[in-house]
């Protein structure tokens, strides 16, 4: 409740106006608290049961960790638990950097191929992932056919085929979070560095970039977890050996539920989890101290 | 050296305003539009070879034929793969994926604004808090929410038990489109949140005061303050969810059934096992991103003119 006060007390003054704010606010109230619980509920359900010992998921017999030992003795599960954080880690860096330039480069400056180049940075976020799976699928089998025609090498589809298709993709989103970010900035203050005989590298570092840093960090942090989250693309360019957990868990899933695949679900939200909490206390620090 | 940042009102470099000497100024901007291009090519490179290349060859394989043991032969041009387009099957698949598509967009914009409101309109503190429980679900695996749901609506599931409880006699969810717009709506929601939480924290909020206290009613300081100042991240939203819910591969995968196919999971099965025919599905992946495209097209430019 005080969080409903705190916000509408101080602005409205005791005039007619202050009734219907209040219940609009208090609807507001209301449907943020049931989009908590549709957010919510679903994922508690899922942690509840992945502690069922019954074999049978919606069967409910006693708590356990039955599965979760399972799990850990998974050996394909751990190899593609590995897979996952190697590819999200290399593709983030990766896209972060050459995604945050890209923003700048289209926000910051005029030249002649900028419209084309927009519209190449775009095509990716708008493409459906399953549209991007095939295109990649097709040019990685076709690439390899080719390389292996001219030097006689053998390339298979795997970790680095994934990694390559992920940064494809983050790229574009990074630099959308960075240029969302930098066309509500004011340039006033980077003219004003630049007026004060700051150099351009100093002007980025001291002016720029710092006004850009949650656009950066937000977009660093939509490609992990794009990465982390991506089924489609990887299902497509992976190889037999190698796959990510989400694609182990899909392929899990079509043949049908089962008790083992909701530890490995729980696995996966904890690791989120722990990535959010972690990013939180690092910005934390950053901007406390 | 001083360097200038290029003036915002000049879009063409070409042009020097006519009042400076005109070979120095030429010089700086052309040196300008050059690091410009350069800081941005890194970038442009991948997108050309991961991305370009690939859609051209995606292209290519559209016109191929396909063996009668499955596997494509680039020779032997031909146009069969777009005719099957027009298939009764393949539009009926095309209108389903079009309306699950727009009713979830539509449930998320709905659900998500007055959400989005609440969050930017709270005090520094609670923003923060409120912010970081949106984000934890956003965070978690697509494919985990997904099968979450999974639980839930199956015939033993809490969902139907609850349905039962109430009143309603063999209450069917799974593998119905209502199952499979419930997981579009539960997975893409957190992306029609964030930019219209975005949009709207950045917004100045004495402008609704500055339009209350010249008597605007509450709904007309909305129409006429918020909405337009909301709306790049109404559209921004839309596209994210509207998107990826129309070649939606994994939610009727994990949800739905035999009757709610969608396209993308059409466009899959089009690439594995031995029925698989990759210059249909290449056809298909072409016609989706065109429609996608001028879909997007006409999106901005109404969004552009509209306020």
């Amino acid at each position: 409740m005080s969080i409903v006060d705190a916000g509408s007390a101080p602005a409205v003054a005791e005039d007619s106006v202050a009734r219907p704010r209040r219940t609009v606010d208090r609807v507001l109230a209301g449907n943020a608290w049931m989009v908590f619980a549709f957010l919510y509920l679903p994922i508690l359900v899922l942690i509840v049961l992945s502690f069922n010992d019954n074999d049978r998921v919606g069967v409910w017999t006693e708590a356990s960790l039955r599965w979760y030992g399972e799990m850990f003795q998974h050996s394909r599960i751990m190899g593609a638990l590995r897979t996952s954080i190697v590819v999200a880690v290399l593709s983030t860096a990766v896209s972060t950097v050459l995604g945050t330039a890209a923003a700048l480069s289209l926000e910051r400056f005029r030249y002649k191929s900028q419209r084309a180049f927009d519209g190449l940075l775009y095509l990716p976020v708008i493409i459906p992932d399953i549209t991007m799976a095939v295109m990649l699928l097709l040019f990685f089998v076709q690439a390899f056919d080719i390389v292996l025609l001219v030097t006689g090498v053998g390339m298979s589809r795997g970790l680095g085929t994934i990694t390559l298709a992920h940064i494809a993709f983050n790229i574009s989103f990074v630099a959308l979070v960075v240029r969302a970010r930098l066309s509500g900035l004011d340039s006033s203050l980077e003219e004003a560095a630049a007026d004060l005989y700051a150099s351009r590298w100093l002007a980025f570092r001291r002016v720029t970039l710092p006004l850009i840093a949650p656009g950066v960090a937000g977009g660093a942090l939509l490609a992990l977890t794009l990465s982390l989250d991506d089924v489609v693309i990887a299902e497509f360019v992976s190889g037999a050996g190698t796959t990510t957990l989400p694609v182990f868990v899909f392929g899990a899933l079509r043949r049908g539920i089962s008790p083992l695949i909701n530890a490995v679900s729980v696995l996966m939200l904890v690791g989120s989890i722990l990535l959010v909490v972690g990013s939180l206390a690092i910005s934390r620090r950053r901007t406390g101290g | 050296m001083a360097t200038t940042l290029t003036p915002p009102d000049t879009d063409d470099t070409s042009v020097p305003p006519a009042d400076l000497p005109p070979g120095l100024e030429r010089n700086a901007e052309k040196a300008e539009s050059r690091r410009g291009f350069l800081i941005g090519l890194p970038a442009y490179a991948y997108l050309v070879l991961f991305f370009a290349i690939p859609l051209a060859i995606v292209v290519v394989y559209s016109f191929a034929t396909r063996s009668p043991s499955g596997l494509t032969v680039l020779a032997d041009w031909n146009l069969r793969s777009y005719v099957r387009l027009t298939d009764s099957l393949v539009l009926a698949i095309t209108w389903r994926s079009l309306w699950i598509a727009t009713f979830t967009t539509v449930v998320s914009l709905v659900v998500a604004y007055p959400f989005a409101y609440y969050l930017a309109t709270r005090p520094p503190r609670t923003r923060a808090i409120l912010l970081v429980l949106v984000m934890i679900p956003f965070w978690s695996n697509f494919l985990v929410r997904t099968f979450a749901w999974r639980l839930l609506l199956s015939s033993d599931g809490p969902v139907t038990r609850i349905l039962e409880f109430v009143g309603f006699a063999n209450p069917r969810l799974l593998f119905t489109p209502t199952a499979v717009i419930i997981g579009l709506v539960y997975g893409y929601l957190p992306f029609m949140i964030l930019p219209l939480y975005a949009s709207l924290e950045r917004m100045d909020h004495s402008l609704v005061e500055a339009a209350r206290d010249l008597y605007a009613t509450g709904w007309e300081a909305f129409r006429k303050v918020t909405w337009p100042l909301s709306k790049p991240g109404v559209i921004a939203g839309s596209i994210l969810v509207f998107i990826p819910s129309f070649g939606a591969y994994v939610t009727p995968e994990v949800l739905g059934g035999t009757g709610t196919t969608m396209l993308g999971s059409y466009i899959g099965r089009q690439f594995v096992g031995t029925a698989s025919d990759w210059p249909f599905g290449s056809s298909l992946s072409v016609a989706i991103l065109f429609v996608m495209m001028i879909a997007a097209m006409f999106y901005f430019r109404s969004g552009g003119k509209d306020l």
